[in-house]
This record gives C-alpha cells, sequence and structure tokens, in this order.
C-alpha cells in the first residue's frame, strides 16, 4: 500500500465522507434544496399581497418582519412547509379519526375507492393481456381500443361515469373506483402484453418439443415470464389508482374524501388545506407503491429471480 | 479413462436397426422479402437406431434447419420425412426426441431439480416417479447434488449438462442437439464430449448432433453428414468405426486424422466461400 492511498482511505472513515458516499448523503441534500427553494418561493409568491396588507394597515415593516409575515399567512398563495406540517399534525394526529375534519377519515374514503379500482384495474388489464396475447383477432380488434381510451383526459369522462351511474342508481364508491379502474388497468395490459410476450423463441420450442398444451405453455412459461413485467406495471396502476380516485370525487362534490378536501379547500381558498391534501396523497402513493415494491421483492425472491 | 470396464449396450446387427429417420427429397424453401432462400435441396438421409450421427458444414448450410425438420419446428416444402416410421407431426406428438438447443435455455425461476422435471410435469408424470427419475439423470450427467440450486448459480457447461438431463429425463429413443457445446471454451467443450460419448454409449439412444467443429462431428459420430450451403445440400457421408470407448486421445491418431481430412475435403468442395 502506499502512502498517498492513506488520506483517501482517512476520508472514507469520517462521518461526513461515509454519509455522501452511500444514499443517504445525496437524498438529504436533494431534500434540503427542495425544501429551501419552496421557502424561497413563499416568501417570493407570498410577498405583495402581505406588503399590500402592511400598507393598507399603515404598519412600519422591516424585512425580517416580512419575510416572518410571508410565512404565516391564513390563506397565502403558497404555503410554507411548515404550515403544511402544522395542519397535517392537526388533521392527522389531533383529531378523532371519525371526526369529518380528520385527514385520515378522509384518506380512508379515498384510498378504499381506489383499491377497489386497482383490484379490478389489475384483474381486467391482466385479463385482456391474456386475450390479446392469444387472439390474434384481439390483438388486432381490442388494442385499438385500449390505446385510444387514455386519449380522453380523465377529466373529461369521469363526470359522464359519475353521472351515467348515477342515474342507473350506482352512488358511493363504486363509481369512483370505476374511474380508478379506468386508468390502472391500462398499464397492466401494456405491461403484461410485453411481459406474456417475453419468453424468447427457444423456450418456445422447446414446450412445442413437449407437445405442451397452451394452458401448460402459459403457467410455466408465460406467466412466470411476465412477473417482472406485472410488479412493474402494478407500480404505475396503483399510484393512478389513487389519482382516479381523487378525480372522481371531484365532479360530484363529494362531501368525504382527499377530493372532497381539495375541492372545500380551494372553495373557501383554504390553500394549506389544500397543500395538506396534496402531501397527504402523495404519500398514500409512495405507501401503496412501496408496498408493491416489497411484495414484488419477495416474490422474485422465492423465484430465484431475486436482485 | 475409466478403471473399471462399463458394460457396453448391445449394438444390434446392422441389417436388423430400425431406421429412425428417413428422408428422401427432402426440401426446404423459406419466402423472404428478398425472394427465396433454398435453405434445404433435395436431402436424402438414413438415420439408424442407435446411430450418432452428426451434421457439419458452415453457418446458412442448414444443418440447424434439417433437425428442426425432424423435431416438425420447421414444416419441409418439398420431399418425403419419417421419424420413427411416422411424420415428425405425429412424432413429436408422441414425444419421440428430446432436444438440446444452443443455450441450456433453463427457466431462471426453477431450480435446477424443477427444471428437469419440467418435461415430466408436462406429461402428467406422478410426483414420485418424477423425483426418481430427475435424480437418475442428475446423477447421469454427474450434478447430483446441485438440485437445489437456481440456474444462474451453475457454470455454462453444468446449465448445458442439466438441459441434456432435462432432455433425457422422459426416455424418448431419439436426442437432437442443436450445437449443445458452440458456446462454450475448448477445455469444458472437449470434456462433456468424453461424457456425452459415454451417455450414449450407456443409454443406447440414437443422436443426431449439429456442429460445425471437425474434432467434434469426428470425436462423436458412427456417421458425419457433410454439407454445403446455398442451396444446404449433403456433400459426403462418412461412416467412422472408432471403438465404442474412446477416449479424447484417439484425436492423435492417424485413423481420426485421415476422418477430420476427408470431413475438411468436403467442407471445402462445396466451399461457396467467394462471397
Amino acid at each position: 500500500m502506499t502512502t498517498e492511498a492513506l488520506p483517501a482511505i482517512a476520508a472514507r472513515r469520517r462521518p461526513f465522507g461515509r454519509l455522501m458516499a452511500g444514499q443517504t448523503g445525496p437524498v438529504l441534500v436533494v431534500v434540503a434544496a427542495i425544501i429551501a427553494l419552496w421557502y424561497a418561493g413563499a416568501v417570493w409568491l407570498n410577498t405583495p399581497w402581505q406588503i399590500d396588507l402592511f400598507e393598507r394597515g399603515g404598519v412600519e415593516w422591516s424585512n425580517t418582519d416580512l419575510v416572518r409575515a410571508t410565512l404565516a399567512q391564513d390563506r397565502p398563495l403558497l404555503p410554507a412547509p411548515h404550515q403544511i406540517v402544522a395542519e397535517m399534525r392537526k388533521t392527522i394526529i389531533d383529531t378523532r379519526i371519525t371526526s369529518k375534519r380528520s385527514l385520515v377519515f378522509h384518506s380512508w374514503v379515498t384510498l378504499s375507492s381506489s383499491i377497489l379500482g386497482f383490484a379490478i384495474g389489475a384483474a381486467l388489464g391482466i385479463l385482456l393481456a391474456v386475450g390479446i396475447v392469444h387472439v390474434r383477432s384481439l390483438d388486432k380488434s381490442l388494442m385499438p381500443w385500449v390505446i385510444s381510451s387514455q386519449t380522453i383526459p380523465i377529466l373529461a369522462i369521469a363526470p359522464m361515469i359519475i353521472v351515467v351511474l348515477a342515474a342507473i342508481g350506482v352512488r358511493g364508491l363504486v363509481p369512483k373506483a370505476i374511474i380508478s379502474t379506468y386508468l390502472c388497468f391500462f398499464p397492466v395490459t401494456i405491461g403484461m402484453v410485453k411481459g406474456l410476450r417475453s419468453p424468447d423463441p427457444l423456450q418456445m420450442d422447446l414446450m412445442r418439443t413437449y407437445n405442451a398444451s397452451r394452458w401448460q405453455t402459459f403457467w410455466k412459461l408465460r406467466w412466470p415470464s411476465s412477473m417482472p413485467f406485472l410488479f412493474t406495471s402494478l407500480k404505475i396502476a396503483v399510484a393512478i389508482s389513487l389519482v382516479g380516485a381523487i378525480v372522481g370525487e371531484l365532479p360530484t362534490g363529494a362531501s368525504a374524501g382527499l377530493g372532497a378536501r381539495l375541492l372545500a379547500g380551494s372553495y373557501y381558498g383554504q390553500t394549506i388545506q389544500i397543500w395538506s391534501a396534496l402531501i397527504t396523497a402523495a404519500i398514500l402513493a409512495a405507501l401503496l407503491v412501496t408496498l408493491i415494491a416489497a411484495i414484488e421483492r419477495v416474490t422474485l425472491r422465492r423465484m430465484g429471480m431475486g436482485l | 479413462m475409466t478403471a473399471v470396464p462399463v458394460p457396453k449396450a448391445p449394438t444390434p446387427a446392422p441389417e436388423s436397426r430400425r431406421r429412425v429417420v428417413d428422408t428422401r427429397g427432402l426440401s426446404l424453401t423459406f419466402q423472404t422479402a428478398d425472394g427465396p432462400v433454398y435453405a434445404l435441396s433435395d436431402v436424402d438421409i438414413a438415420i439408424e437406431q442407435g446411430d450418432f450421427v452428426s451434421f457439419i458444414g458452415p453457418s446458412g448450410c442448414g444443418k440447424t434447419t434439417l433437425l428442426r425438420v425432424i423435431a416438425d419446428l420447421e414444416q419441409p416444402t418439398g420431399g418425403e420425412i419419417e421419424v420413427n416410421g411416422v411424420s415428425p407431426r405425429e412424432a413429436r406428438l408422441g414425444r419421440a426426441y428430446g432436444y438440446v438447443f444452443q443455450a441450456a435455455g433453463l427457466y431462471p425461476w426453477r431450480t435446477i431439480e424443477r427444471n428437469v422435471a419440467l418435461p415430466l410435469e408436462i406429461m402428467g408424470v406422478s410426483a414420485a416417479e418424477r423425483r426418481e427419475r430427475v435424480r437418475q439423470h442428475l446423477d447421469l450427467v454427474g450434478l447430483g447434488g446441485f438440485e437445489k440450486k437456481f440456474p444462474w448459480q451453475l457454470s455454462g457447461g453444468m446449465q448445458q449438462r442439466a438441459s441434456i438431463a432435462r432432455a433425457l429425463c422422459f426416455d424418448p429413443e431419439l436426442l437432437l442437439m442443436d450445437e449443445p457445446f458452440g458456446a462454450l471454451d475448448e477445455i469444458v467443450r472437449d470434456h462433456l464430449n468424453e461424457q456425452l460419448l459415454r451417455l450414449w454409449d450407456k443409454t443406447g439412444k440414437t443422436v443426431v448432433f449439429v456442429t460445425h467443429s471437425i474434432p467434434e462431428a469426428v470425436f462423436l459420430s458412427t456417421k458425419i453428414v457433410v454439407m454445403s450451403p446455398r442451396p444446404g445440400k449433403i456433400i459426403d457421408v462418412i461412416p467412422t468405426d472408432f471403438d465404442r470407448d474412446r477416449t479424447l486421445d484417439i484425436r492423435e491418431t492417424p485413423g481420426f486424422l485421415e476422418v477430420a481430412h476427408r470431413v475438411r475435403q468436403g467442407l471445402r468442395a462445396g466451399h461457396s466461400y467467394d462471397d
């Protein structure tokens, strides 16, 4: 070992060096940068209104007063992170979950319909993919519809679904779940068509030499081959199923759910309430994706394909 | 060389041996966007029970295509072919052959044991018999003790041995091998060649073997079919009569070199290397 190599090693042993060498350091730096930008944005965006307020009130103010005030408005244009955290603490931890003011209550309303929608959507997506892979005419006839279904903005079609279903007496959880389904079957279908077609010609020929039935080829080759594709598309699907449920709550003027909170917040200019609902939705989506990723890891490891 | 003499499978007298593969005027033309490609043209071969036949020739000479026609993975466009006295399709439906591809093609989500058991599962063999046959065939290819490993935990040569066990475990009469050792290095290849010869001697199977290596073809075969490309046709059929328990040392003998020379001349005659 040369003496020049020693300082480098010593640097790596220092706590900061170790932090930056792994994943934690860079992640923390990015988070800190985002929060700093957010604060800067909050000050910048809330300043005009605050100056207006000061001047109307005839108050003498310094720059420090201004900054402090922009971060403590009741209805700021852009709430500061600590205001959102405080609001979330109030509505998630300090409020009983049965209360209509509890974000946990609203989250559950949204989550339940998005999980239902996700389950139906995933099943439908897989079913469509199986059909498309096995039946040539379905590939030609169904695929264009699958793709064009996603060219319609969900905001345009969601009210129709709600209205039509309400007309035939279906209300509550199901219409919202159907909007989630509408969004999340798509990535599953696309991913699974690719996944079920992923066995290479050699593996397909091998099944042919055994005179395996289509059913056997499906269960012993196509299905296991498609697992990595399935989990990738499920992760996308579960996140957008939440989007679908929230969008489904908007046009009905629903009284409960994260979408309802967003709507009520925008009626009354409660930006802090809007942002805390948004952040809660993002956290929920992240938790759902993490859950799928955990199932993926266990499944693939059990299949000997673990990472 | 083994110290203990291995009892040989009895070689049937030539006239009593059944024809396992029989083709007359076999041809296959692929229609492509650039016009027809003549993959096989007027191929006549007879492969008898217990034979070890190698197809040798440069890339594009149709040797793999011919193997795939025998396996009913390609359809001929002319001539006749019988496998086990019936059409290739009937032979395939009757699971008459085991096929070993150039890549081992083991399923990565199955352990070695379950990979070898795959054809047995498909054919509806009971779990108890599956276990017994898998154990037996893994021992046969020298992979006893690797049952619970996943394919990625094995070397390329071991994976290919597992794929040979997979092709043999349902006891087909015919073993079709498409450059099975083509992707392996020469040292491993030599070793597997010797093992394959022992296996053939022990089991008495009929083997059809595709290769582009002259020493491999000469060492393994009872009959060497030399092919040339564009259109794929047979140039020469060379019978050999080396001892069944030969070892790699035979490659230094005049008899071996003589056969290798004839193969090389056949390949040169069908050159078509001008492009």
